[in-house]
């Protein structure tokens, strides 16, 4: 199986006096089905990776190659295909809408596929029923726990069947039970093949993956990558 | 989309992968879920569009409603002509040569005429008690029982002259003329004091627009003004009809026809030119609301602009959530465009509607039929369309401009 995800020696830098270094020299594989923590303090490049990796930002150097295809040349246009098509974002504030329903804002998952609306729908009740809420379908987020809430915009990432769902501290802004849950779902993602990178200050969601890396300072001073646990 | 076209994305070879895309249908639908989310935001933001645009609708609906009204005062046609002779040396019409009127009507366009004869120094009072110094300016004219027929008059009360009761001591009053003898119905008991005897008042007349002098008159038959008022027949003033592609060289000829010995004597008007004078007049203050109410869309366009760019630094995370999706820049800001024209759409909306309220009200205040031109309407929603386009342009260049990772981090 090959890689859905691969980062090589990869520099991100920001402007200002003197620039700051975020990442520096990184190298980054992941397979499909794979998953993977994200650690490391506040600032030491974590988010900036996954934003990299997310292709919501592009690297000062270095390549990003996702699915076998370097991004780096892409256009602006191009990368939110590459976005819209093969990954899939969860945050810590679940950035949902709140004017819309749950079915509604998983389905804006898959809006810029260009989808009728109502196979948009279909694949929304679908993926809200794979994070179970098929009872929740017209709830506003308002009227959602914030664990529910998470899991619509798990469901929202995942409606499409990406390669790659990246999460930044999906588990932030929950007890441990919904935090838990949470867990559950995005270890159970890798069943259809998708892989999972998330970046956490969790123990918990750190131990429920299947490797960590660990960062400071815009390096990866640790992987514990387990050669050959990888599934097929 | 088939499932194997998305297994073949997923897990395809390196290519140019296929490009975000958006439909239309989703684009407005998402900017309407947008709207409706913020509901007193978009009726307070769409409000100056609304205004200015009502007011624009109602000003043009109104003098359209006055044109239809003074068209149908006119007989649509406006091919009314006077014929007089002129005014003697105190100021009174002078008379017309008495073959003037079969002259006239043997001009081939001409549809019909109708002669009046001022009869001079005749007075109207109620009584003979009243003392002649308060007749109220009332005139004596004969005229002819074709006359409504040809001026496009009608009676308020009673009946018009017929050939019999234009040879006994009959009169029918104007309408400003009844009213100054105190006169508003008609029985068989009311007389007035006509020139030293008493006449039976047989009908009083609604206004005559066309013709406003014989408001003031009191109307006798042509028999009994020469019989009675010695009045020898002349008549003073002709209206006719002419065929309306006919008007000006029935008007280049009449006054030979009318008065071969001295044509240089008679006078030709078209009174529904003078009407439709007055009635421009009327509307000369369209232009100014006009202007007013383009000023108002300007504000309105620059409020809304206003709002866009608030809610664009409101909603950064959104944007950075919609570009991790999979929009475009180019889809963003279509979005931001999209909402500041519904925005403006829908107070253009709101203004026509608003306007062709305020058409319909003004013209069953005033008795006109309603007119709402259908151009005022698509150029008032046309001109919101394109305030709102403009004024989003910038929010929605701003927000296209924002990255991704940037916009995200906003939340």
């Amino acid at each position: 199986m090959s890689a859905v995800l691969e980062i090589t020696d990869v520099f991100k830098s920001y402007p200002g006096s003197p620039p700051v270094t975020a990442l520096a020299a990184v190298d980054l594989e992941i397979r499909a089905a794979e998953r993977a923590a994200v650690l490391g303090p506040s600032g030491s490049g974590k988010t900036t990776l996954l934003h990299v990796a997310g292709t919501l930002e592009r690297p000062s150097s270095g390549s990003v190659r996702i699915g076998g295809q370097e991004v780096s040349a892409l256009s602006d246009a191009e990368l939110s295909a590459v976005r819209g098509r093969r990954l899939g974002f969860v945050f810590q504030q679940f950035h949902l809408l709140d004017h819309l329903d749950a079915v509604q804002n998983v389905a804006l998952g898959l809006l810029y596929r260009g989808e009728q609306a109502r196979d948009r729908r279909v694949a929304a009740v679908d993926a809200l029923d794979r994070v179970g809420l098929g009872h929740r379908l017209g709830h506003k987020p308002a009227q959602l726990s914030g664990g529910e809430r998470q899991r619509v915009a798990i469901a929202r990432a995942v409606a499409g069947h990406p390669d790659v769902v990246f999460a930044d501290e999906p588990t932030g802004n929950l007890d441990s039970v919904a935090g838990g849950q949470i867990i559950d779902l995005l270890v159970g993602l890798t069943a259809d093949g998708t892989a999972v990178v998330v970046v956490t200050h969790d123990p918990a969601v750190a131990a429920a993956m299947d490797r960590r890396v660990v960062m400071q300072d815009g390096r990866i001073i640790a992987d514990d990558r387990p050669e050959g646990a990888v599934m097929p | 989309m088939s499932a194997g076209t998305r297994i073949g994305l997923r897990r395809g070879a390196p290519a140019s992968p296929p490009r975000s895309r958006l439909r239309a249908a989703d684009l407005i639908l998402g900017g309407l879920l947008g709207l409706r989310a913020r509901k007193l935001r978009t009726a307070l933001s769409c409000l100056g569009i609304a205004i200015g645009i009502a007011a624009a609708v109602a000003v043009l609906g109104i003098s359209a409603s006055s044109r239809a009204n003074l068209l149908a005062e006119l007989g649509a046609e406006g091919n009314l002509v006077t014929v007089t002779a002129g005014q003697g040396f105190d100021g009174s019409p002078a008379p017309l040569p008495l073959t003037a009127q079969q002259m006239i009507a043997r001009i081939p366009p001409v549809e019909s005429v109708t002669a009046i004869g001022y009869v001079p120094g005749a007075t109207v009072r109620r009584t003979a008690a009243i003392p002649v110094i308060d007749s109220g300016g009332i005139s004596v004219y004969a005229a002819e029982p074709g006359m409504l027929g040809t001026l496009g008059g009608s009676v308020a009360a009673g009946t018009f002259l017929n050939a019999a009761t234009a040879r006994y001591p009959a009169v029918v009053l104007g309408a400003v003329a009844a009213q100054t003898l105190g006169i508003d119905r008609v029985r068989p008991d009311t007389q007035v004091y006509l020139s030293g005897r008493y006449f039976t008042v047989i009908g009083i007349l609604r206004p005559v627009p066309l013709a406003p002098a014989l408001d003031e008159a009191a109307l006798v038959g042509f028999p009994v003004a020469d019989s009675l008022l010695s009045l020898g027949g002349h008549p003073t003033q002709i209206y006719l009809r002419a065929a309306p592609d006919q008007v000006q060289p029935v008007v280049s000829v009449l006054p030979f026809t009318a008065n071969p010995a001295q044509p240089e004597g008679v006078q030709v008007s078209l009174p529904s030119s003078i009407l439709a004078a007055r009635a421009a007049a009327r509307t000369a203050y369209a232009g100014l609301f006009l202007g007013l109410g383009a000023v108002a869309v300007l504000i309105g366009a620059v409020g809304i602009a206003n709002i866009m760019v608030i809610s664009v630094l409101e909603r950064r995370a959104e944007i950075g959530l919609r570009r991790a999706l999979g929009a475009t820049r180019w889809q963003v800001g279509l979005q931001f465009l999209t909402e500041s024209v519904l925005l403006s759409a829908l107070g253009g909306v709101a203004g026509v509607l608003g306007g062709a309220a305020a058409t319909a009200g003004y013209a069953i205040a005033s008795g006109q039929p309603a007119v709402v031109p259908p151009a005022s309407v698509a150029v008032g929603i046309g001109v919101a369309i394109g305030a709102g386009a403009l004024a989003g342009v910038y929010p929605a260049a701003r927000a296209a401009r924002l990255a991704p990772a940037e916009a995200l981090r906003a939340w």
